[in-house]
């Protein structure tokens, strides 16, 4: 039987990187991803996109045309727009990876370690009418213009809180993008409670490049803090935007609204291969639980980058070379020839993470913005309303799961991501427990959605390993 | 609503509701559909609202279109191709019937 | 807990153990007597089959050697009519409800004669058991324009139905709480003990005294039964189901394994696994589950399926339920099967009855525990 002795899923910088490693290290490795060429979300469009080969989106992104290249230099076989199903460990130790690579077509990858390195997602930001076509989220809005060189004109309107709010605002500024107005709806309290981490931050590179940000940001757009209540307006698309500072409330009109309300951990990948994982009070996230390498309570299950806990691109570079030191160590028993280089890691994994604490507790959500009032849409997959699960808590469903079975939240396509943070938030609210406490729903296989024929397809080619990729890997540019 | 901020290299021809349009080659499908003028792309499931793109990479299942007579597939994480036929509006999909008589 | 003083001490009049389908079912059924009932559950996670079960109200082949089974599964199905539109009417939830008959798909003419064989025999073995039609590809098509070549026949009963099983779970919730039965969940049971007046139930919520006590706790039957004297040896049996995303109305029937829901979803089950307690899913099982739908269904292909799930039946070492009255611990009562949305009816209404009046009557006895006295307890 072939097996591999590495999955990675996931090709942002701590898929590619960990590749990199791995491969360096001598092992086989297979790379997934959604995508259609290497960078994730982060590094969108590092290889074939509107600003390839630029410094128009700042020197952070050029950054990841170096490691796609290297990457390529690898040589590790990658599956691009493949989508992972399920992740199984079987009874000898080594996992099956169920991985939909094309029209009809799965296949079942079998590997002695896996890699999950699946990245963030953008906290939901549930607000009255954010289900309207012209309402999208920040991080929407940055991928069209890393990958098509596409931006929103019109009035447009920037709604939430996190550094990426800022980044963005900054892009547009810098590329002549105008940017009606700024809402900024982070807490007034949220000063207070990052000043103990401020000296983290002040020797952090976000020190310098958050001022800069600012100031970009500041100059182009009209910036309006301390906003509670944002809803968008529209009948069939938006139309406009009202929100509420102090007693005044306030309609602008919009074509576009952006919001953002910071990145949290992809788990459902994690979740559903039987990691543990563990409320994170300060990032108001569940993230999986790790040992320094990335290796999860799953052995031979690893994270590596901000599916295990935000960290940002550099911090997910530094974790997916650890985490690749750690498969080899795992499978050859030793992490290489040379230990300095993990050491050299491990020191660059906590200088990128510095500062973070600084900016988790500036720029945390507020309370009423993620325990949204009764008529706001929380499932919207399922279009179930923030008052449908109170009434559900309050008929004595004290968990998720219960909430699920009673409101069908979570039971569509998008699999809880977009309402499972919110659902949580609101039970803990209604009942007065921690969102440790309450945990989250049950994640289970596919991962993502796939068609009956390619779930079918996992008998005819379970143990085989591809040998085809489904799409091209090289850019095509 | 949203505007080209670089000239693409090249143009190819998608059908849209039956309609042809030129965008930009290689370009994310949710974009062109954008550019294009659609934005909303579909009918939510139980309520019949209009659904735009939202997340912009693959979590949301908002942006779901008709690509080649496969119902339901996200706009968001495919590039367009010379002659793809689109289909929006969709609410409830009708699988085709691919029963031999 | 608000405890009711009236009621000689005791903090309801029945305690039902459970919050499941069968558990609500009785629970509701009870205190339409006028009882005051108190539900205990388990928290959030549990091994509920009430959230994982398929929906089926059903009949067709059940009880193939068991006539009383089979009498009393359509006695359930002739009574869910009446049962939903209750329901209903008490919660006002659409259950989506149809009893428009129900069919199994062959897809070898061996496997079509055989059930046709096994459903005969059944039904000459007398009166109340359910009709059936034998249906050959031509009426398979009729019935399901869908259907696909691979299909050579099915038959089709007439008592068969299905419905919406996650808003049956919370109507009968709701209908339960609507007669002042009170839910508590996070009540898990530990003990069971005789009182000089009923029973003293403690576990994670404290201490709740009951005149009398109903076990309707699924696959903690095993553990809960012994403390009243009853042996009940369930065993957990996993069935996978895969659930698509909403599409257009295609499908006028369900089947025993696939079947479209009011909401446009369609569910495919059709596994049946020893695992003991593991609920997870396995790619191979569910590639053989959706390879089968397929062949019935072709165009079921490009369905996407947005969920998959393990289910815990709660099974017997005969397949059939478990109707028992303690004799050790009078006022004590224990129910059990897997086919809870079915049995429902029967449940609010017959067992909720007998339990309440103490009367045991004929059509239970066939479900006594004893049969069991030789089987040791699992795990």
């Amino acid at each position: 039987m072939t097996r591999l002795d590495l999955v990675i899923v996931g090709a942002g910088p701590a898929g590619l990187r960990a590749a990199v490693e791995a491969a360096t290290g001598g092992l086989s490795v297979m790379l997934v991803d959604e995508g259609r060429e290497p960078g994730g979300q982060i590094y969108r469009g590092s290889e074939s996109g509107a600003f390839a080969g630029t410094a128009k989106l700042g020197s952070d992104y050029a950054a990841g045309a170096v490691l796609a290249a290297a990457f390529r230099a690898s040589g590790v076989e990658a599956l691009f727009g493949a989508t992972v199903i399920q992740i199984e460990r079987e009874a000898d130790g080594s996992f099956s990876v169920s991985v939909a690579t094309g029209h009809d077509k799965a296949v079942v990858v079998r590997a002695r370690a896996v890699i999950a390195a699946t990245g963030a997602q953008e906290r939901p930001f549930p607000i009255d009418g954010w289900t309207l076509p012209g309402v999208m989220t920040a991080g929407a809005a940055q991928t069209m213009l890393k990958a098509d060189g596409v931006v929103p004109d019109g009035p447009v309107v920037l709604a939430g809180t996190g550094p990426l709010l800022y980044l963005l605002a900054a892009q547009y500024g810098a590329l002549g993008v105008a940017i009606d107005t700024l809402l900024d709806t982070a807490g007034p309290g949220n000063w207070r409670r990052a000043l103990p981490h401020v000296a983290g931050f002040l020797t952090s590179r976000y020190a310098f490049k958050g001022l800069g940000l600012l100031g970009k940001a500041l100059a182009a757009t009209r910036i309006i803090r301390g906003v509670e209540a944002v809803s968008a307006i529209g009948d069939t698309r938006l139309s406009a935007v009202t929100y509420r500072k102090g007693a005044t409330e306030r309609t602008i009109p919009a074509h576009v609204l952006l919001l953002h309300h910071g990145v949290v951990p992809q788990i459902n990948l994690t979740w559903s291969a039987g990691a543990q994982h563990r409320w994170n009070a300060a990032r108001l996230a569940f993230e999986p639980v790790r040992d320094a390498s990335g290796q999860t309570d799953v052995p031979g299950l690893f994270i590596a980058g901000d599916s295990g806990g935000i960290g940002g691109a550099q911090a997910a570079e530094a974790e997916g070379a650890l985490a690749a030191f750690g498969v080899l160590r795992m499978l050859r028993g030793t992490a290489g020839d040379d230990d300095r280089i993990e050491r050299q890691w491990r020191r660059r994994l906590a200088v990128s993470l510095r500062g973070r604490a600084f900016l988790d507790a500036l720029y945390a959500p507020r309370q009423s913005h993620l325990c949204p009032p009764d008529e706001v849409i929380v499932c919207r997959c399922e279009e179930v309303t923030a008052g449908d699960i109170r009434k559900a808590v309050r008929r004595g469903a004290m968990g998720p799961n219960q909430v699920k079975a009673f409101t069908r939240a979570g039971m569509g396509p998008c699999q809880s991501r977009m309402c499972g943070l919110t659902t949580v938030a609101i039970i803990a609210e209604e009942t007065g427990l921690s969102p440790g406490d309450i945990g989250h729903m049950r994640l289970r296989a596919p991962v993502k959605p796939v068609t009956v024929a390619q779930i079918a397809s996992l008998s005819e080619a379970d143990e085989r390993r591809p040998t085809e990729s489904p799409s091209a890997t090289r850019p095509c540019k | 609503m949203f505007r080209r901020l670089v000239e693409p290299a090249g143009h190819v021809t998608v059908t849209i509701d039956g309609r042809p349009f030129s965008v930009a080659a290689g370009e994310t499908l949710s974009t062109a559909l954008l550019l294009a003028g659609f934005a909303g792309l579909r009918r939510s499931a139980r309520l019949g609202r209009e659904r735009g793109p939202f997340c912009g990479m693959g979590v949301c299942f908002d942006c779901l279109v008709t690509i080649d007579g496969a119902a339901n597939r996200q706009a968001c994480l495919v590039r367009v191709r010379d002659g793809m036929a689109v289909q929006t509006g969709t609410r409830l999909p009708a699988l085709a019937d691919t029963v031999p008589e | 807990m608000s405890p009711a003083p009236e009621r000689s001490g005791n903090d309801c009049d029945v305690a039902v153990i459970g919050g499941g389908v069968v558990g609500l079912s009785l629970a509701y059924g009870l205190a339409k007597t006028g009882l005051a009932v108190t539900i205990l559950d388990e928290g959030d996670i549990a091994h509920r089959a009430s959230r994982g079960n398929f929906g089926l109200v059903w009949v067709q082949g059940k009880g193939l050697d068991n006539p009383d089974y089979a009498r009393w599964s359509l006695a359930s199905a002739r009574a869910w009519p009446f049962f939903a539109a209750e329901i209903e009417a008490v919660t006002d939830t659409a259950l989506s409800y149809e009893q428009r008959g129900g069919l199994m798909a062959s897809l070898t003419e061996d496997d079509l004669d055989t059930r046709c064989n096994d459903l005969r025999r059944l039904h000459n073995r007398g009166r109340d058991c359910a009709d059936f039609e034998r249906l050959d590809a031509g009426g398979m098509k009729r019935l399901l324009p869908a259907i696909g070549p691979d299909v050579v026949g099915g038959t089709f009963c007439p008592h068969d139905g299905h419905v919406n099983a996650l808003r049956l779970f919370n109507a009968l919730h709701a209908a339960a709480a609507s007669l002042g039965a009170i839910y508590r969940p996070n009540a898990t049971v530990e003990a069971i003990d005789r009182l000089p007046d009923g029973f003293s139930i403690t576990g994670a919520a404290g201490e709740i005294r009951a005149g009398k006590v109903v076990l309707a706790a699924g696959l903690g039957n095993a553990r809960l039964g012994p403390m009243v004297g009853i042996h009940a040896p369930v065993r957990p049996q996993r069935g996978q189901i895969l659930v698509t995303e909403k599409l257009a109305h295609f499908l006028d029937y369900p089947l025993g394994t696939i079947r479209q829901t009011d909401e446009g979803g369609v569910m495919i089950g059709d596994s049946k696994e020893e695992v003991g307690f593991d609920n997870g899913t396995r790619h191979d099982v569910l590639a053989g589950i959706a390879a089968k739908a397929i062949r019935i269904f072709p165009l079921l292909a490009q369905a996407q399926v947005v969920r998959s799930w393990g289910a815990l039946r709660v099974m017997t070492p005969d397949g059939y339920p478990i109707y028992e009255r303690s004799v050790t611990h009078p006022g004590a009562y224990l129910v059990t099967c897997h086919s809870g949305v079915t049995l429902a009816a029967v449940h609010a209404s017959h067992v909720a009855g007998m339990i309440a009046s103490g009367d045991w009557l004929p059509d239970l006895t066939p479900f006594a525990a004893g049969r069991f006295a030789d089987v040791p307890s699992p795990g």
